[in-house]
């Protein structure tokens, strides 16, 4: 337990210290809302429909941009065939980095959107809402994200390959995520909708790092 | 305590890198590992350390009257072994102390629980005489330093089997004697070492062991 915290604890500390990765998450989430009532025109109504699609879809894009670097920085070094050598299991090594990644990416996105909302003339009413789903979503987001990052560890141009294998499997996370704002489904359907999406993100939380660790051991050789 | 290899065929790709590699290494010895470049001095390390898997044989740690503790293929050779190979394995981005610190607490086992984490990394590094550079981070060390760093990871946590890839890379005269008195006092515990070497290392207790021809322990 104590190598866990330590690993995680280590990994905030360097999302702090480098900067750099939150930094460009958080800028490329704001330019994409930014640019798109500049693309669409300043037409309300059709902006506060499209609003919670459009967060959504730039917090995954922008999620995307960090996940290249969830084992990439440790597999340069070193650090990643010490890790290995640590009584801690691969599985649990992938949880911790994969935690750090959301602590440190995912709940900022997350605490963002609302922000972003104000520029898309989003109904008050859909706030706690949209928080909500991001917050429950964004697990899902950092975990299976770290199966793509742990399958291009090696990979020429990884980040970009990231994007292929990943974006795909985000599809269920965006679905639910978007039928819960919407509410097209009325006020039991969104309930049902959200606990979906939570149980979305719990199972990807159990299944993903047995997948990224065992793409791990692989690229080790 | 045994390191145990078994007839090892290791391979990269197609091209098959070590035939039949068999020692038994016991507590207290080194083996220097030496030959020409690319002859698989660092692909054996990492095979002994669990990373690659062999083709053929196995890697076994055996303990006390030849009871059989765990195979590489499961991972319990790994976690008693120390892995130091090209790269240092240190985040730029802390401080010396920071970066011990992480490998004292990630890395410590039953062995170490006698002493606390603090006090485990102030003897790292004052054995390694990083005492002075303590609060720097590590991306303004030297390639030496660095590599001091890197190796200072040993003396943090306890674990019977070294294994070393070229160590003395990049280290001065006196960094050298440091680390093979580090090695000396290990091997007197009782500990092991496998190290990959160009450099004739003055050890007390060493076999040798040439790859790349006849792949048997002199």
């Amino acid at each position: 337990m104590s190598a866990f915290l330590a690993l995680l604890s280590r990994d905030l500390r360097l999302a702090v210290r480098q900067g750099g990765a939150l930094g460009t998450a958080l800028g490329f989430y704001m330019l994409v809302v930014t640019l798109l009532p500049l693309g669409l025109g300043a037409d309300l109504n059709l902006l506060s429909r499209i609003a919670p699609g459009v967060l959504w879809i730039a917090l995954l894009l922008a999620a995307l941009l960090s996940l290249g670097r969830v084992f990439s920085s440790d597999y340069e070094d070193g650090t990643l065939d010490v890790l290995a050598t640590g009584r801690l299991p691969m599985e649990l090594v992938v949880g911790a980095k994969a935690l750090a990644h959301w602590i440190s990416t995912g709940i900022p996105l997350a605490l963002m959107a609302p922000v972003l909302g104000l520029l898309l003339n989003l109904e008050l009413s859909a706030y706690p809402l949209l928080f909500g789903t991001m917050l429950a979503g964004t697990p899902a987001i950092s975990f299976i994200g770290a199966v793509g990052a742990a399958l291009t560890l090696r990979a020429y141009r990884g980040g970009l390959l990231i994007a292929l294998l990943v974006l795909p499997l985000y599809v269920p996370t965006l679905i639910f995520g978007m039928a819960a704002i919407n509410g097209l489904l009325g006020a039991s359907g969104t309930m049902s909708a959200f606990l979906i999406l939570i149980a979305l993100s719990l199972a990807s939380v159990v299944l993903c790092p047995l997948a990224a660790a065992a793409a791990l051991r692989l690229q080790m050789q | 305590m045994q390191l145990v290899a078994e007839n090892l065929t290791l391979e990269r790709g197609a091209r098959r890198i070590a035939n039949g590699v068999s020692f038994v290494l016991e507590s207290g010895t080194a083996l220097l590992l030496t030959g020409p470049n690319g002859s698989g001095k660092s692909t054996l390390l990492r095979a002994l350390a669990g990373y690659l898997r062999p083709s053929e044989g196995t890697v076994k740690v055996r303990g006390e009257n030849g009871a059989f503790e765990g195979s590489s293929e499961s991972g319990e050779v790994a976690e008693v072994c120390h892995f130091v190979g090209h790269l240092d394995g240190i985040k730029t981005h802390l401080t010396v102390k920071e970066n011990l610190a992480f490998w004292a607490t990630y890395l410590a086992g039953p062995a170490d629980a006698k002493q606390s984490t603090a006090h485990r990394v102030e003897d790292a590094l004052e054995q390694f005489a990083l005492d002075a550079l303590a609060e720097i981070p590590a991306g303004y060390l030297s390639a030496g330093q660095k590599r001091r760093l890197g190796l200072a990871r040993l003396a943090v946590a306890k674990r019977p089997i070294w294994l070393l890839d070229e160590p003395t890379v990049s280290l001065d005269v006196a960094s050298v004697k440091v680390l093979t008195d580090a090695i000396d006092a290990h091997l007197k515990a009782g500990g092991m070492a496998v190290i990959a070497t160009h450099l004739p290392m003055e050890l007390a207790s060493v076999r040798s062991m040439q790859l790349g021809r006849a792949q048997v322990p002199a």
